[in-house]
């Protein structure tokens, strides 16, 4: 695509040439740059992070100890998990994008607070670190969610992973103090509540999940800090603490935290949805109130988590239905979206094909979450593989989808530059489908009755297995290739113009990449956002690819 | 041809962002969304709490009697006139008297040292009794079983607690150097009701704090 046509030249130096030298970028306020900066992280630690998932995959390739002992096996899943999780999933969409976008999208010069915003970026850094250092030289091997009692009895030093992890909690509820009070008190004259663009209202939905639930984590992990070091003895039987209490405390902040993770990632195909299929929202209230509903029902599930703990009956219906719940709003979002591309102009692109495997996917795994959260029926999946391909599904399949999207959606809005568009689309196409490739013969796997956290299996399993790993590869493979050519874009991709996918979004009416203060003068916002014109009569799509 | 989304909409010299006003109230907001937080930081202890009442209940109605119900009342004392102070302090500071309010704050932070003078003295004496948590609970006059779980969770609220009281300590200083600098006056003085609303939030959480544990 030629480069668009803009009014006339840019009217000052872009947000990445307002400054130079790496000091200046060290030191910035700017929540562009911060974002930026978040990102470049998150990408590192998603390459750790998958790293560690194909050395996983390799050793389950065979039956049997193939490339790695079964202790080492354990520390790699626990790499694994604590990096994807912790490091990666939940700051994932807000800390990067959101930061990027979200003053853009109120018409705000900055964050509320852009000193903390920076703080926020050096405590999760420096919480990286930590957790990082504390699991390699630790050798941790509890998994990512430190269940007692054996976390506070295995040999291993978990100290620094909790507190490395408390840390980087603390980035978050800065992040979403921060983000809150910037929807608060930010918005341009004429951005009402009802014409917040719909990315904002995800993340404000989180930002509320994230304060809320955090503390709650953070507490936690000081809780167990302290039972390794002084023998608190509260989540030890054998001193009258009940281990029970600890996964209680935990999934009531880590049943919101997968919240945490899917509702950004909802706000981002809002976005796109509109975007691509050029019409406005099948109903921007649902999706709002949807969006407030997820946030809120979140906190009332953690006890499916502990259907086989020896819960009271009652107990177990009433989190059975609460669970329900949830997927009745996730629903109502999946409604939404087709009923926005329903008749729409529909334009194949590259984030659009994300969109695409983010619906299916999240349809697909949240289908298995209505399944494990029937009790009778998560008796026979409890802590098997039925389980993990759930939580991939809907955690990798649909936040990574929607991350990716949100990468190729903003692209040229954050540095002002396209790529390859054929590339694009058939790389998504690949990554999708090594992503069903490598998890869908797991719920097989569990249904069978392969545990999960195992690395060795009999022989029937076998076939299941290689699949999977097979399907892992081309995934991988699959991360390489966008790797290679958003690299290249950078430098060498067609210069996009302010808004190259014609999109009504906000964020579309600064100059791409945005100036320093995101918009030469305070712009004025006289229609809703995602206001797309009635779709022409001759059903022409208004854009050429 | 793209659909460019039509010409850049400008409000000529409009300028909602950056002005005071909105500064202020984003400030007080997130302090707000902040002080949210925290509580639900001793909330996890709280639920530990009820949890374990529940379990131990008689332990849990003992326990006080092995208090010094006098210190943790003379504390409670302290904690609820240091308040007082610090917001005659932001009265002050609000009013144009800056070095009122610094002595306010002066007082105040000889109130908070007051405090946690007190709390070390308690300490000593459980740490004499082997009052201690977990592992190392070796009080003899109160073994029931249980009865080291109402220790450690004493321990942890109140030394959670008793970080806060130091922090705030930390927090209150530096504003009353900021006060007697003459940054912080008639004219701007958000840091100053921020800090006093911290310290507002740790007397808050210690009334709820002294009769789960020394009163019950
Ligand atoms: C929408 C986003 C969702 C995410 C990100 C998510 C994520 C997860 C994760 C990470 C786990 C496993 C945690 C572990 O033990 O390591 C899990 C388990 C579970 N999920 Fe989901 N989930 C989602 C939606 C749902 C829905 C809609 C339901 C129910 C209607 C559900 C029901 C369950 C149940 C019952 C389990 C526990 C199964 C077991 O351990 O036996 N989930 N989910
Ligand atoms: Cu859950």
């Amino acid at each position: 695509m030629a480069p668009s046509h803009d009014e006339g030249a840019p009217l000052g130096p872009s947000y990445l040439d307002a400054e130079r030298g790496l000091w200046s970028w060290l030191t910035t306020h700017d929540h562009k740059r911060i974002g930026v900066m978040f990102l470049a992280v998150l990408l590192l630690m998603f390459l750790l992070g998958g790293v560690f998932a194909l050395a996983l995959r390799v050793e389950l390739l065979t039956p049997g100890e193939t490339v790695m002992g079964r202790l080492a096996y354990n520390r790699a899943f626990t790499v694994h998990g604590v990096v994807m999780v912790w490091l990666f999933l939940i700051p994932s969409i807000p800390a990067s994008f959101g930061n990027f976008l979200l003053p853009l999208m109120l018409g705000a010069r900055d964050v509320a607070f852009p000193r903390l915003n920076l703080a926020s970026f050096y405590l999760y850094v420096l919480g990286a670190v930590m957790t990082l250092w504390g699991i390699f030289q630790g050798g941790v091997d509890t998994g990512w969610t430190f269940y007692t009692p054996y976390s506070t009895a295995t040999g291993r030093d978990l100290l620094p992973v909790l507190v490395g992890v408390f840390v980087v909690g603390f980035s978050t509820i800065l992040t979403g103090i921060n983000f809150i009070t910037t929807v608060h008190t930010m918005r341009a004259p004429g951005i009402t509540w009802m014409k917040v663009p719909l990315f904002v209202w995800a993340l404000y939905g989180t930002s509320i999940i994230q304060v809320l639930a955090t503390p709650v984590l953070g507490m936690v992990l000081v809780l167990v800090a302290l039972e390794r070091v002084a023998g608190a003895g509260l989540f030890d039987p054998a001193r009258g603490g009940d281990p029970l209490l600890y996964q209680h405390l935990f999934w009531f902040y880590s049943h919101p935290a997968v919240y945490i993770m899917v509702l950004p990632g909802m706000g981002v195909i809002s976005e796109t949805v509109c975007a691509f299929s050029r019409k406005r929202p099948f109903s921007y209230r649902v999706i709002v109130w949807s969006t407030v509903g997820i946030a809120f029902v979140g906190f009332l599930t953690w006890g499916h988590h502990m259907f086989v703990s020896g819960q009271s009956t009652f107990g177990a219906g009433a989190f059975s239905l609460l669970s329900m719940l949830v997927a009745i709003f996730t629903a109502m979002k999946i409604f939404t979206w087709l009923g926005t591309l329903y008749r729409g102009s529909l334009w194949v692109s590259t984030p659009f094909a994300y969109v695409l495997g983010f619906i299916f996917l999240l349809f697909f795994g949240g289908m298995s979450g209505v399944a494990v959260a029937v009790t009778s029926a998560d008796l026979h999946w409890h802590d098997t593989y039925f389980v993990v391909a759930h939580f991939h599904f809907i955690m990798v399949g649909a936040s990574l989808m929607a991350f990716l999207a949100a990468l190729h959606y903003w692209f040229p809005k954050m540095w002002g530059r396209r790529y390859p568009e054929g590339m694009g689309i058939g790389t998504a196409v690949l990554i999708i489908f090594g992503f069903i490739a490598t998890f869908l013969p797991q719920f097989l796997l569990g249904n069978q009755g392969m545990p999960r956290r195992y690395a060795d299996y009999p022989e029937s399993f076998q076939p299941l297995h290689v699949a999977s790993t097979a399907g892992a590869s081309l995934l991988g493979f699959g991360f390489v290739i966008v790797a290679i050519y958003l690299g290249w874009s950078l430098r060498y991709g067609s210069v996009a113009g302010r808004n190259p996918w014609g999109s009504e979004g906000y964020e579309w009416l600064s100059d791409s990449p945005p100036p320093e203060f995101n918009f030469h003068a305070p712009p004025i916002f006289p229609r809703p956002p995602h206001e797309y014109g009635p779709p022409r009569a001759d059903g022409e799509v208004d854009h050429a690819a | 041809m793209p659909h460019e989304g039509g010409a850049r909409p400008v409000a000529p010299g409009a300028s909602h962002f950056g002005d005071e006003s909105s500064r202020q109230d984003a400030a007080h907001l997130g302090m707000w969304i902040f002080i949210a937080t925290e509580v639900l930081l001793f909330a996890v202890l709280f639920t530990a709490y009820a949890f374990y009442r529940l379990t131990y209940p008689e332990v849990f109605q003992q326990g006080p009697a092995h208090m010094d119900v006098f210190l943790g009342t003379l504390n409670t004392f302290v904690l609820v006139s240091s308040s007082i102070l610090v917001a005659l302090a932001v009265d002050a500071v609000r009013g144009g008297k800056e070095f009122v309010s610094a002595a306010l704050l002066a007082l105040t932070v000889v109130m908070g040292i007051a405090f946690l003078s007190i709390k070390a003295a308690e300490y000593a004496k459980h740490v004499r009794d082997g009052a201690l948590p977990g592992a190392w609970y070796a009080y003899e006059a109160f073994a029931a079983p249980g009865a080291n779980l109402y220790f450690t969770l004493y321990w942890v609220m109140t030394g959670v607690h008793a970080v806060h009281v130091l922090v705030g300590v930390g927090v209150l200083v530096t504003l009353m150097l900021r006060t007697l600098s003459g940054e912080l006056g008639a004219r701007f003085h958000t840091p100053l009701e921020l800090g006093g609303m911290y310290w507002h939030l740790v007397d808050v959480v210690w009334l709820f704090l002294w009769p789960l544990l020394y009163l019950a």
